[in-house]
Parts: structure tokens; sequence; C-alpha cells
């Protein structure tokens, strides 16, 4: 037998039918020299593409065992460059970018740019849109807690709790897609107001969901609440503490399963939420758990909300007054169900000359924007939405920055679950909830 | 993509003229701008652009009285001198021009003096103010500003502190030993502007790959058209298309 200095190297015999290898293995010990067990350090590597990250989210964990040691996060796997594309569009274009960003909120998108928007400009919504975009983005919260919820079940191998949120969460895509024509992405709310207002039978179907949902989460704390597999895999896991909540900038439920009760619509109210009655649920835990709990109590509260904005709508306009702002011709359905009011396209097509030089000018050119900068932060379903707005006062913006909660809140991976199990990360994941679509932008 | 500069119609000292005739020229065909429309000269943009250049004299009005009180009593009246530049309020929001060299101290106080209290460092994000309607970028107008979103939970209240750089020497004191949660945030701003933070523990890109050269969201990064597999047709850049030459 002959060997060569390589000590990886198989050992050999030359015989007459060839060289025949001699392959064994199990000798580690030999090779390493002593106890390699206590030096046990793995690298995993999860995602970009794995159905435990919550989109495509990349996780670089150093192991020793099951015990996590180092967690690293990568992004940018989903960049779509919206911020700067909105440079090259008109304001009221922009709407119809930011909507698809965080494509599980993507009403409060629009929401929040078309405030800072607005800011800018100097106006003043009408009544009943403020109150519509109230409602709408109430749907919206319940309909993001409830994927939050599904996805995050489905990851622990709650595979119910996931074919139960997206039935639910139906209901509210169903609502929403009546009120604004689209299931998600809806360029629905729009600098000045809404693009329609609400058509004839919305409000009933409101009210019958009204009447459905709380039952529905009656039922899934029966499902999962009280059910010991539920409780083991999330409570103590993805602890945060308010400090570390601060340092690291985590907003929203997060913060809030901490115990404090920050939430913008109370502390910093906007679109009149100040005079709506509504709780602003916590948990002490600073756990999983404790987020699960407060976003199942803010489906709550989101309805409490829906219903009082719903007894609150009076007749009225949904757009500002403003000739030189509001979209020229207010979108009515036609016989074929699509298309312009008729009247309007009479109107420009047949009587007035300016008219439709106004529309023209309105549609491609679009509105002009007095220069300056604003921040406006709003309480998305993830935390704190802020939409840095700058504009040179030009018809487009000068520059779109949006502080999504979802990119700010993934920076506490680390902090949630090294020295944890690695089960355990994919449950910490899951309480952040984050929305790649807005990480990445 | 004409080069940097040339937003015309735009910058008054470019573009629309009034010549000796009495006629304005240049409204038309505009290039360079971005604006798809083709009609972008034909109003004119405030000189000074997006950057107010003056001062708000005091009082502020609301609570950014007390706030600057505040930090001046914390820092020292000296240090806030040589460290503001400016203030400007604006729309409700109040907004200090900060000089590199005392970003740190300033944030320090901010963060940690009783009366001031920003717990909550909520947004950094860059802006290119190149020609930005105004006159070209020089060294003592920089055109590469970092915004601070500064939130107190405590009081209730935010204020913005603006950090101004040129872009040959684009170096920013890096706040997250103050502010942890600065940190992915001033990746970003690196990545999409270049901006390098001096002292961030590991200033990488982030949303960009590793290997990409340059920084897409300046405003004189070229824009690519979309290649498309017909014919050979090509969409050209955004900022090309529909100029009516």
């Amino acid at each position: 037998m002959t060997t060569t200095s390589d000590p990886y190297a198989a050992g050999s015999r030359e015989t007459t039918e060839g060289r025949v290898y001699t392959v064994t293995g199990g000798d580690w010990d030999v090779l390493l020299g002593g106890d390699a067990q206590g030096e046990e350090r793995l690298v995993v590597n999860m995602g970009p593409q794995h159905p435990s990250t919550h989109g495509v989210l990349r996780l670089i964990l150093d192991l020793e065992g099951e015990t996590v040691t180092k967690a690293r996060v990568t992004i940018g796997y989903l960049h779509t460059g919206i911020e700067k594309n909105t440079e090259y569009r008109t304001w009221t274009q922009g709407t119809t970018f930011v909507t698809r960003m965080d494509y599980l909120a993507p009403l409060y998108n629009e929401a929040a740019y078309c405030m800072a928007v607005e800011k800018l400009l100097g106006i003043e919504i009408p009544q009943r849109a403020a109150t519509i975009r109230l409602l709408v983005m109430e749907i919206n919260r319940i309909a993001s807690h409830l994927v939050g919820l599904a996805t995050g079940g489905m990851e622990l191998g709650a595979l119910t709790a996931m074919t139960n949120g997206f039935r639910e969460r139906e209901m509210c895509l169903d609502l929403l897609e009546e009120i604004t024509g689209l299931r998600m992405n809806h360029a629905y709310i729009r600098p000045g107001g809404l693009a329609q207002d609400l058509p004839e039978g919305a409000v009933d179907s409101i009210r019958e969901f009204l009447k459905i949902m709380p039952k529905r989460v009656a039922d899934y704390h029966r499902m999962l609440t009280g059910q010991p597999i539920w409780q083991r895999r999330l409570k103590d896991v993805g602890y945060l503490d308010v400090t570390g909540c601060l340092a690291l900038g985590v907003t929203g439920p997060i913060l809030r399963s901490a115990g404090l009760p920050w939430d913008l619509r109370k502390v910093d109210p906007y679109l009149g939420y100040d005079t709506y009655d509504f709780e602003v649920p916590t948990a002490d835990t600073a756990d999983a758990w404790g987020r699960y709990l407060v976003r199942m109590a803010e489906i709550n509260e989101s309805l409490k909300l829906i219903a009082q904005a719903v007894d609150r709508l009076e007749p009225g306009p949904v757009m500002v007054e403003d000739r030189k702002i509001a979209w020229p011709a207010q979108l009515s359905l036609g016989a074929d169900g699509m298309g312009n009011s008729l009247d309007h396209v009479r109107h420009i097509m047949g009587q007035s000359m300016e008219a439709l030089i106004h529309h023209f000018k309105l549609v491609t050119e679009g509105f002009r924007v007095p220069a300056g900068q604003v921040y406006l932060p709003i309480e998305s379903p993830r935390g704190e939405l802020g939409y840095h707005v700058v504009s040179d006062g030009s018809t487009r913006p000068w520059r779109v920055h949006v502080r999504d909660p979802s990119f700010v809140n993934l920076q506490a991976t680390a902090a949630m679950s090294e020295g944890g199990m690695i089960a355990d990360v994919i449950a910490a994941v899951a309480s952040i909830d984050p929305v790649m679509g807005g990480v990445d932008r | 993509m004409t080069g940097p500069g040339d937003r015309s119609g735009a910058d008054p000292s470019v573009g629309v003229n009034a010549s000796s005739d009495g006629f304005r020229k240049g409204a038309f065909g505009v290039t360079g701008s971005g604006d798809t429309s083709g009609f972008g000269g034909l109003v004119r943009v405030e000189p000074g652009g997006a950057v107010a250049l003056h001062s708000t004299e005091r009082p502020y009005g609301g609570y950014f009285d007390e706030v600057t009180d505040a930090l001046i009593e914390a820092v020292g009246a000296a240090t806030y001198e040589a460290a503001v530049q400016r203030v400007l309020v604006d729309r409700g929001e109040i907004t200090y021009f900060v000089v590199r060299e005392h970003l740190l101290t300033l944030v320090q106080a901010l963060r940690d003096d009783d009366a001031l209290r920003f717990e909550l460092c909520s947004s950094v994000s860059g802006v290119d103010y190149l020609d930005s309607g105004g006159p070209v970028a020089t060294p003592d107008r920089p055109r590469l500003h970092v915004v601070y979103h500064l939130t107190s939970m405590t009081y209730r209240r935010r204020i913005r502190l603006e950090v101004a750089v040129t872009a040959e020497d684009p170096h920013v004191p890096s706040v997250t030993a103050t502010y942890p949660t600065a940190d992915w945030q001033e990746r970003e701003t690196f990545d999409m502007f270049g901006i390098v933070f001096d002292g961030h523990p590991a200033l990488t890109r982030i949303l960009m790959p590793d290997d990409w050269d340059g920084h897409p969201q300046r405003k004189d990064y070229p824009l690519g058209g979309v290649p498309v597999e017909y014919h050979d047709a090509t969409i050209p850049p955004p900022d090309t298309r529909r100029a009516y030459r």
C-alpha cells in the first residue's frame, strides 16, 4: 500500500487490474487532533429564496450546534428603484409608484405620500375624503395583520392559521376591490383627495364585514391563543425590550409589545384620528407572543374605527375644489364598466377648447408644487412610515425618501435571535413581519 | 442624458431667457431636465430652487424656540454658533443646517439632554441638490445633503438636521454611536448617494449589488433605456423621451 503526503487523499494500491483506492473516512479525530466537538461552528445561509424567511430575505447564521451565535441579514433582492422613479413622474403619478413599496399596506404608502404632497401644497382635503382614507386604511391594517399572522403561522408550521388568515384577508381585499377597483396597488388616494367616491353598496358591504369579522377574530383566539404549541413557539422568543427598540429605531407592534403605547394615531394624530374612540393595545412580554396578541387586539381596534368612520360618512366632495390640482375628469363608470365620465368627455371634445387644453396640461405636465421639504410620518401596520418629500417647485418630486418601518425594524433581527435556537429565528423574523417590497423599495 | 448642470429652463442663467426683443426663448424642447412633458421651461423655478438660502428670524414659534434654547444651553452658545449655520422654519417644521465637524456633539446633546430627549432617530436620507433650479453647486453651496429626522417621544417633538457636503469631499461623521438605528439608513445613503459616513462599523452597499458602479440616486447618474427584444428597438431613458426637437 502506498500513501501520499496529502493527509486527505485516499489510500491506494497498484494491482494488475489497475489502481485500487481504499476510502475509509471516520478519521476526523486523527486529522483534527483532540476534541473537535467543542469548536463546531457552522455557517448556514438561509434564503433569499426560502419559504420561512418572509420574502426574499437572506439570513447568514453562525451556529454552534443549534444555537445561533451570530445572525447577519442581507437585503436588496427586491430593490426596484421606486424612489428614483418618482423623480421622473408627475406628483399624481407618484401615487402609483409608492403604492407598490409595502405591498401589504399599499393604502398607507399612498396616504402618507399624498399627505406629504398636500403639506407641501398647503391644502386641506375635504372631510369626506379624510374619513374614507381612514376607513380604507383601517381595512388595509386588518388585511396586513392577517397576512402577518397567516405567513407567520405557516412559517411555524400552523398551516390552518395560514389558510384561515388568507381567507379573512380575502374579505378585506374584496372590500378594497369594491371601493378602489383593485385588490392591491390601488392608486386610490391621490394628492388632493381620492380618485373616486365610494361606490353604491360599499357601505353595506363594510357593515356586513363588520358583522362577520369579530366572530372570526374570536375563532383565531380559540384556534391559536390557548394552543400549547403556538404558545411555546412564541413565548420568550425574539425578546427586545423598550431600550433595544428605541436604540434600533423599532416602532409599531414590536415597540408596543414591549410596553410603550407609542402609536402615531394617538400621539401625533392626523386625518382626525383624535376624534375617534379607540385604544392602543400593548403587551409587557416584549417577545413574539406579545406581538401576536398586540396585532390581534389591533384588528379589533381597527374594526371599531371602521364602524365609527362608516357612521360619520356625510355626502360631500372627495377631491379639493382647486381645478389646478384635482384630476379633470372625476372617474365614473360608463355602461361598459369602465372609462371616464361621459359628460366630461362631451365637454372637452365638443364644447370647450380651454377645458381640453386644461385637461391635457394637467394630465401630461401635472401641477407645480412650491419648493421646500416635508417629513410626514403615519402609523402603518408595521410602525412609523415616514415620507421625506422634497420639491424644487416643478411638476415632479425632486426627491422622495421613504422611511419604511420594515427596513428599520429588520435591523433588530440579530438582537432578537442571537443566543437563541435556529428554529426561533424563524419565529423572531415572523414577529417582525417585514415586507420586503418595503424594505428594498 | 446631457451632462450635469444642463437643467436648462430651471436655471435662470441658461435656457429660458428674455432676449433683447422681449421674447422668452428656450421654453420648449427642454432637454436634460428629466421633464418628459417637453414644456418644463414655461414656468421659471425660483432662483435658489429647493434649498432656501435665508434663515428664519426668531421667534420661531411653537416648541421650536424651546428646543433651540435647550440646545444652546446643552452645547454652549459658542459651539451652537459654530455648529448651526442657519435655521429654517417652513411648513411647521424646523431645520437646523449643521456643519459636519459639530454634528456628533449636537446629536449627543439632542439625545441625552433632559430638556431635549430626542430618543428616536426616525430617518436618515440623502438629497442631491445638483442644479435644483439655483446657481450651479459650489463648495460653499454643496450639493449632497444628509437629512436626519429626530423624534422626541418624551415631548412629542420633531426636528430636522441637515448636513451638506460636496461630491468631491463627501465625508460626514456617522451617528451610529448615538443612534444605532442609523446603521442601515447610513448604508443606504452611502449606497445611493456615495456619502461616506466616517466611523460607521461596516459601510457597505445595502440595496445595490456589492460590485455596482456609481451611486444611482445622484442626479448626474446616467439613466438607462430599456432594451426591448423586438426589431432591435430600445426604449430611451426617461429623461430623453418625448423631447420635442
